[in-house]
């Protein structure tokens, strides 16, 4: 069960619209290492996880994800928001116009729509753990792009909060995979 | 959005951000007694700051969680992607 509460996480400012900068967005909107990528992920990787606390640490931070999915899909939305079609067309988001308008569509800054064959589950509670701890980092990666692409302040402020945050879940599912390391060792028979 | 309150919603997200990073932690450190403590003070705080703010302002949740006065309050407030900070 989840409850939705009607506030973001973190407070997005945008000083006014800026469309290229919205088309970058979308990398971690609909990207393979964008924030619904790993809300998925490692919402969907719990399952097998062999002790309860990791179940509980890839929920909460999954469900972390969701909020930050929330934050990107804000920025974009209020930096396409009244934008006329001639200049989505004069920046190459005409093309993203046709489908969707100034929707907040779930596709990467390149226009390539979202897919679960970005993520991995592979029931080996390791290997999973290793798969996010290398998206954090490719998150954290892209946030830092995204930073030196930008000269709003607010959005910057937004972004440096958002790209934090990858540091200290890579800190955590570290700590997770030690713990589930130690709990394999413990039960392996040879 | 009043002055107000945009600046109660803003001291919401800073404790509830104290309450995630401390989840995270104590997810993985579940035995240390400080960062727990710290946990329950904010939770403590947080949780009354939002039931003064849901009496100013309406509901921030639905599905049982905050109470509404007629008629229904839920929509009647902007969403988060509307609010100008």
């Amino acid at each position: 069960m989840w409850i939705y509460e009607k506030k973001l996480e973190y407070p997005v400012r945008v000083l006014q619209p800026d469309i290229r900068m919205a088309k970058y967005l979308m990398a971690q909107y609909g990207g393979p290492d964008s924030e619904l990528s790993a809300a998925v992920r490692y919402l969907t990787q719990r399952y097998t996880m062999p002790t309860n606390r990791t179940k509980g640490l890839l929920t909460d931070i999954g469900t972390e994800e969701l909020a930050h999915w929330e934050i990107v899909g804000t920025m974009i939305y209020r930096l396409l928001k009244g934008v006329p079609p001639e200049q989505l067309r004069g920046t190459d988001l005409g093309g993203y116009f046709t489908q969707h308008d100034n929707a907040v569509y779930p596709a990467d800054a390149s226009g390539v729509p979202w897919t679960a064959a970005y993520i991995q589950a592979t029931g080996d509670p390791v290997t999973d753990l290793h798969e996010d701890m290398a998206a954090e980092q490719k998150a954290r990666t892209t946030y830092e792009h995204l930073i030196r692409l930008t000269d709003d302040p607010g959005v910057k402020d937004t972004l440096k909060f958002l790209r934090e945050r990858e540091v200290v879940h890579f800190q955590r599912f570290g700590e997770a995979l030690n713990e589930v390391q130690e709990e394999l060792a413990k039960k392996k028979v040879f | 959005m009043d002055p107000y309150q945009i600046q109660m919603l803003r001291e919401i997200q800073q404790l509830e951000f104290v309450a995630i990073e401390l989840t995270l932690y104590l997810d993985t450190h579940p035995d240390e007694l400080e960062p727990l403590q710290d946990y329950n003070r904010t939770t403590e705080r947080l949780n009354q700051l939002k039931m003064q703010y849901e009496r100013l302002y309406g509901p921030l949740a639905a599905y049982g969680v905050s109470t509404s006065k007629a008629p229904w309050q839920w929509a009647e407030q902007p969403w988060p992607w509307d609010i100008n900070y």
